[in-house]
């Protein structure tokens, strides 16, 4: 490849000089030297220097605008974005920052910006239809499996989300669909990543996120297509775009609505590793809970299995027995006792009977017992007058003698 | 219990795990397993909870990256 030279011999420009001819160009011509302009205030911004900084801006296009200190002196409107402004000035370069800009002199207000009027007329629209409607909000679920983010593959809020998924719960899929938030190709870029992360992915919550910017910077999210395109989302929407004091359309339409980018990540992880963790330890010691009090349980009917086995068991029976044989012998002790108790009293009885019997105890009465010769007399034709007879009474014996007829 | 049962514990995704995990607290709670199968059910239930802490420790995010309707390995800063 043939060597270029890098320079010419003599450069006919300078940064410098190619700037100043350009801001000369546009100070010689003198319809943007008197220029009257209507549009949007954002990027407010007023330093200690007391030069005023802003961006004119309308749906199409921005304009930088300054407006140094002494003109800002006799401001009698208080500016703020979002503003609608009637401002003029003069066009010219700033040629440290290579930037051209509006010069301005006077501004007054037009009432509220015409985005913002948009902005209101959309929101009444799609609230009267029903789209920001809490009744209809989905719950997020503890515990996703699959997260989807809609963002920029480039930006902050792509990292943030990431680093918060990372801290708080690892576990689940995360796909991210790609898609520009800014400019005028975001809107149909974030309906189709939401379309397609519903119909590919199927996703349990999905994050829809931009970084902070301007106002004009988060216009997509006050897109018409965007808002009812979360609406339309199978699976909830989480929404986390620019800082905290920015509420776009979008959020209204979102089923929850976060601040910022970290903190839709932090409200689709409800439950973190360590909740997760702590449960499982929890899980644990029930579970053994659980057992001990079973075994426990078990035991308990376990000893009640064993009495009812010890009142079956042979021993138990040999023992009853034994028992039953012991209250047996000892009523049949007793029944020998009574047995001899009455037999005595009938050999009692038999006894006093033999003893009434006894010829000692006739005697006793006041019988005597007469013998005559060894031999008892029992008839008077044993004896005769004279006869010596020998007479028993109950404690001796005398002799007599007969006298008289027999 | 559910058809995971023959399934090895090491192949259990952690949501599988702590699903069986609490098919198996509520199974212990009716009090009515006889005591065999409930200490098999305790130690299955000890092993899923290892199982289950492993994967929370060892958990590193995984993202993809959808082009078009198909899914690509994402690296952040890409």
């Amino acid at each position: 490849m043939e060597q270029l030279a890098l320079f010419d011999a003599s450069p006919r420009w300078t940064v410098t000089t190619l700037t100043r001819y350009l801001r000369q160009l546009l100070e010689e011509d003198a319809s943007l030297q008197d220029v009257s302009v209507q549009g949007e205030l954002s990027n407010l911004s007023r330093p200690a220097s007391g030069h005023i900084y802003f961006t004119l801006k309308d749906a199409g296009a921005a304009l930088r605008c300054v407006m140094w200190r002494s003109d800002a002196a006799r401001l009698r409107v208080t500016l703020k974005d979002g503003l609608a402004v009637y401002v003029h000035g003069k066009i010219s370069i700033y040629e440290a920052g290579g930037q051209y800009q509006l010069y301005i002199d006077t501004i007054s207000p037009l009432g509220e910006g015409a985005l913002y009027q948009e902005f209101l007329r959309l929101k009444a629209l799609l609230e009267a239809e029903g789209l920001f409607d809490p009744n209809r909000k989905r719950s997020i679920p503890e515990l996703p499996r699959r997260i989807g983010i809609v963002t920029s593959p480039s930006g902050a809020a792509l990292r943030d989300i990431l680093n918060t998924l990372r801290r708080r719960l690892p576990l689940p899929q995360v796909i991210l669909a790609p898609a520009s938030v800014q400019g005028l190709e975001a809107p149909p870029a974030i309906v189709a990543a939401l379309r397609i992360l519903n119909q590919v992915v199927a996703p349990d919550v999905i994050l829809l996120a931009r970084g902070g910017g301007s106002i004009e910077d988060l216009w997509a999210f006050n897109d018409e297509r965007v808002v009812r395109a979360i609406f339309e989302s199978t699976a909830p929407v989480i929404t986390g775009v620019g800082h905290e004091t920015d509420f776009t359309l979008a959020d209204f339409a979102a089923d929850l609505r976060a601040p910022t980018p970290t903190a839709a990540a932090e409200l689709a992880t409800s439950i973190t590793v360590l909740d997760l963790k702590a449960r499982l330890v929890q899980n644990a010691g029930y579970l053994a809970d659980r057992l001990k009090s079973l075994i426990q349980l078990k035991q308990e009917s376990g000893t009640r299995l064993d009495d009812r086995l010890r009142l079956a068991s042979p021993l138990r029976r040999l023992q009853t027995e034994r028992q039953r044989l012991d209250e047996l012998s000892r009523r049949w002790n007793s029944a020998q006792v009574q047995r001899l108790a009455i037999l005595a009293e009938k050999f009692n009885g038999l006894k006093n009977r033999l003893l009434a019997l006894s010829p000692l105890e006739v005697l006793r009465r006041g019988y005597a017992v007469i013998t005559k010769y060894e031999k008892v007399v029992k008839s008077v034709s044993q004896v005769q007058d004279k006869d010596a007879l020998r007479l028993r009474v109950q404690d001796g014996e005398f002799s007599a003698r007969v006298t008289g007829d027999g | 219990m559910s058809k995971t049962d023959s399934k090895s514990i090491e192949k259990l995704t952690y949501e599988e795990a702590y699903a069986e995990l609490e098919g198996i607290v509520s199974a212990l709670e009716s009090g009515e397993k006889p005591l065999e199968e409930a200490l098999a059910l305790f130690e299955r239930g000890q092993l899923l909870t290892r199982h289950c802490a492993e994967l929370l420790d060892k958990a590193e995010l995984k993202v993809q990256k959808l082009s078009g309707e198909t899914l690509e390995p994402f690296q952040e800063g890409e």
